[in-house]
């Protein structure tokens, strides 16, 4: 369980970055939505102790965030940052990876075993003795997937993930985050993606102005004319698609039930028995 | 052609020590006034060519060059960046590697400075890609005190301050939030009737640009595997297979088409979707 408990934070340059954020996300999967400079990024800075909070506290399974260090938090908290360019260090994609792993303490095969599984899972395999930096922006985001991964964490923190990827690799991740809830780990998902959350349901947490100003699900959270235009989102497709239809009250959660529909709806039109 | 304004021809270029190439033998050419977006597989040598057209490639990334590039009749590799930079303005994929002045203003108006636009002009560029990325509130921080979608929107803004005669955009919405990416294409429409510009955008997500976009050029493996009219390479079956990011109405769409449901001209947006249906109901 993370908790967040009474928490602010407010940047050097007195920028107000959280503002009495009070919330506890456990397994399953959570999103986190908001508009740009809502205070995303920095609401899961102070879930590994990248930063700690000047009011109130943050505990990650028991443990508060002041006692901890980065690196003890981070085998229970995985990041997965924004900006991946930020996060690779290593002379090679293989080092990279291995990296982390070393200093958890495990073992060359271990960690050999390790990597070879990572890099298959997400295709990377050639690029194995290649320098980090020389790979395409979407590469670099799946690498660095594939570092956190490999550390195995509780919590799996996703910032962006969806940035630079076709939609195959999307596809990818969301098996991904679909199989880590399956077997009770917390999935938090930074997103302006709606579509990309929309597929996966998840309890959605929406920020403004550094403040939780929503928490519930997807289908509620996406509908709300208020929380749609402080978050600065746009519907999902299938979710606009339902509200025109007035099936809003149990919208198309994927595409079979809104092809199913129309089916139905089209079957009993008189465009049928012409045809 | 006449009024083409850029011409791959029988282009291949490997970045040096790599091995291998990153694109292979392109031929593509875009006319003035065009916008084009360009999507593909994670990898397949999106950002190369983008970085081909404005002279990053050859003369900051190194490597084999075959065949030419040609941009409002210089070839690329022979024009030095800053006579490639007057006609070309390009967008990073990433904002971080192009934001550096130590406030929001004196960032976006770094390029005026260095092209010798007189004050007030300069001026009113600058209010002008602020207001329009609506980044106002931050005129005056620090750049790399800001949000990532904040600075990429500061990077946004730079690039459209300097009124390229090709704007060329490494996925400009990543980092948006969905209003944000929906006003950036209107402003960039806005720019497109207002000054004729020639637009390039690099895209995974389709639904905000495919509503603007004139063509679609489909890439893979370093190759341009196909082009053609939005709606028509969206309902294709191969974009499909290569992951090119369909919009979901548009998937619906063509899943009912399979079940033997055809309902008319392919749609990008749930209100195209429901003409369509609405056409057929009262029929
Ligand atoms: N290092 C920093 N110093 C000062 N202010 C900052 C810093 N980083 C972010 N901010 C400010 O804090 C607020 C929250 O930023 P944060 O990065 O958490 O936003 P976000 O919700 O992740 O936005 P985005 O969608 O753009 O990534 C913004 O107003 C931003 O300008
Ligand atoms: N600086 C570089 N040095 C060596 N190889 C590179 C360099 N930049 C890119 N590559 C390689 O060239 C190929 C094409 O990369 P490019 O960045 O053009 O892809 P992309 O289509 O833009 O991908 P994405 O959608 O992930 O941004 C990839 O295999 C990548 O690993
Ligand atoms: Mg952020
Ligand atoms: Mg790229």
């Amino acid at each position: 369980m993370i908790s967040f408990q009474s928490v602010g934070f407010v940047f050097q340059n007195g920028t107000r970055g959280l503002h009495d954020v009070t919330l506890e996300i456990g397994e399953g999967i959570t999103a986190i939505i908001g508009a740009n400079g809502a205070g995303k990024t920095t609401l899961v800075r102070h879930m590994n102790g990248l930063l700690v909070p000047k009011l109130g506290n943050v505990f990650v399974n028991g443990q508060n965030t002041r006692d901890a260090t980065v690196a003890q938090l981070s085998r229970m908290v995985g990041i997965l940052f924004q900006n991946s360019e930020r996060q690779l260090f290593s002379n090679t994609v293989e080092e990279e990876i291995s990296y982390g792993l070393k200093n958890f303490g495990l073992r060359d095969d271990q960690i050999g075993a390790k990597v070879d599984e990572v890099l298959s899972f997400f295709d990377l395999s050639d690029y194995r003795g290649k320098s980090p930096l020389t790979l395409s922006g979407g590469e670099k985001k799946m690498l660095c997937l594939a570092v956190v991964l490999a550390w195995e964490p509780d919590f799996l923190v996703l910032d962006e993930p969806t940035i630079g990827q076709d939609s195959i690799n999307k596809e990818r991740i969301e098996a991904l985050v679909r199989r880590l809830a399956s077997k009770r780990k917390g999935i938090i998902i930074i997103s302006h993606d709606v579509e990309f959350l929309w597929n996966l349901q998840p309890r959605v947490i929406a920020m403004s102005n550094g403040s939780i100003l929503a928490d519930g699900k997807a289908s509620h959270i996406f509908s709300k004319r208020r929380i749609i235009q402080k978050t600065r989102i746009v519907r999902p497709q299938l979710l606009e698609l339902s509200t025109i239809l007035e099936t809003v009250s149990n919208p198309f959660s994927s595409q079979d039930q809104a092809v199913n529909y129309l089916k139905d709806l089209m079957n009993k039109s008189p465009l049928k028995t012409s045809a | 052609m006449e009024n083409e304004i850029i011409s791959f021809i029988d282009y291949s270029f490997a970045y040096q020590n790599s091995g291998q190439r990153a694109l292979e033998n392109i031929n593509l050419s875009i006319k003035r006034g065009e916008i084009v977006v360009i999507v593909g597989p994670t990898g397949c040598g999106k950002s190369t060519l983008l970085r081909s057209i404005n002279g990053l490639i050859p003369h900051m990334f190194q490597g084999e060059i075959k065949g030419s590039v040609t941009v409002d009749g210089l070839l690329v590799q022979e024009s030095p960046v800053n006579e490639l930079s007057k006609r070309v303005g390009l967008v990073f994929q990433n904002p971080e590697n192009q934001i550096f002045m130590f406030t929001v203003e004196r960032d976006i108006a770094f390029g005026l400075e260095n092209t010798g636009v007189p004050r007030l002009e300069m001026k009113k560029r600058v209010d002008e890609a602020i207001e329009s990325l609506g980044i106002g509130h931050l005129r005056y921080k620090p750049p790399y005190e800001l949000s990532d979608g904040e600075k990429h929107r500061v990077a946004i803004a730079g690039v459209l301050a300097m009124k390229p005669d090709i704007l060329v955009l490494d996925e400009p919405t990543s980092l948006l939030d969905p209003r944000s990416a929906m006003d950036l294409m209107k402003t960039i429409e806005g720019l497109h009737k207002k000054f004729g510009m020639t637009i390039l955008i690099v895209e995974h997500r389709l639904e905000f640009s495919a509503v603007i976009a004139n063509r679609i050029v489909v890439m893979n493996k370093g190759k341009i595997v196909s082009t053609g009219p939005v709606r028509e390479i969206l309902a294709a079956e191969e974009s499909l297979k290569l992951g090119v990011g369909i919009p979901p109405i548009t998937r619906l769409h063509m899943a009912l088409k399979d079940g033997g449901i055809e309902l008319g001209q392919t749609p990008i947006t749930p209100k195209e979707f429901m003409q369509n249906v609405r056409g057929k109901l009262h029929d």
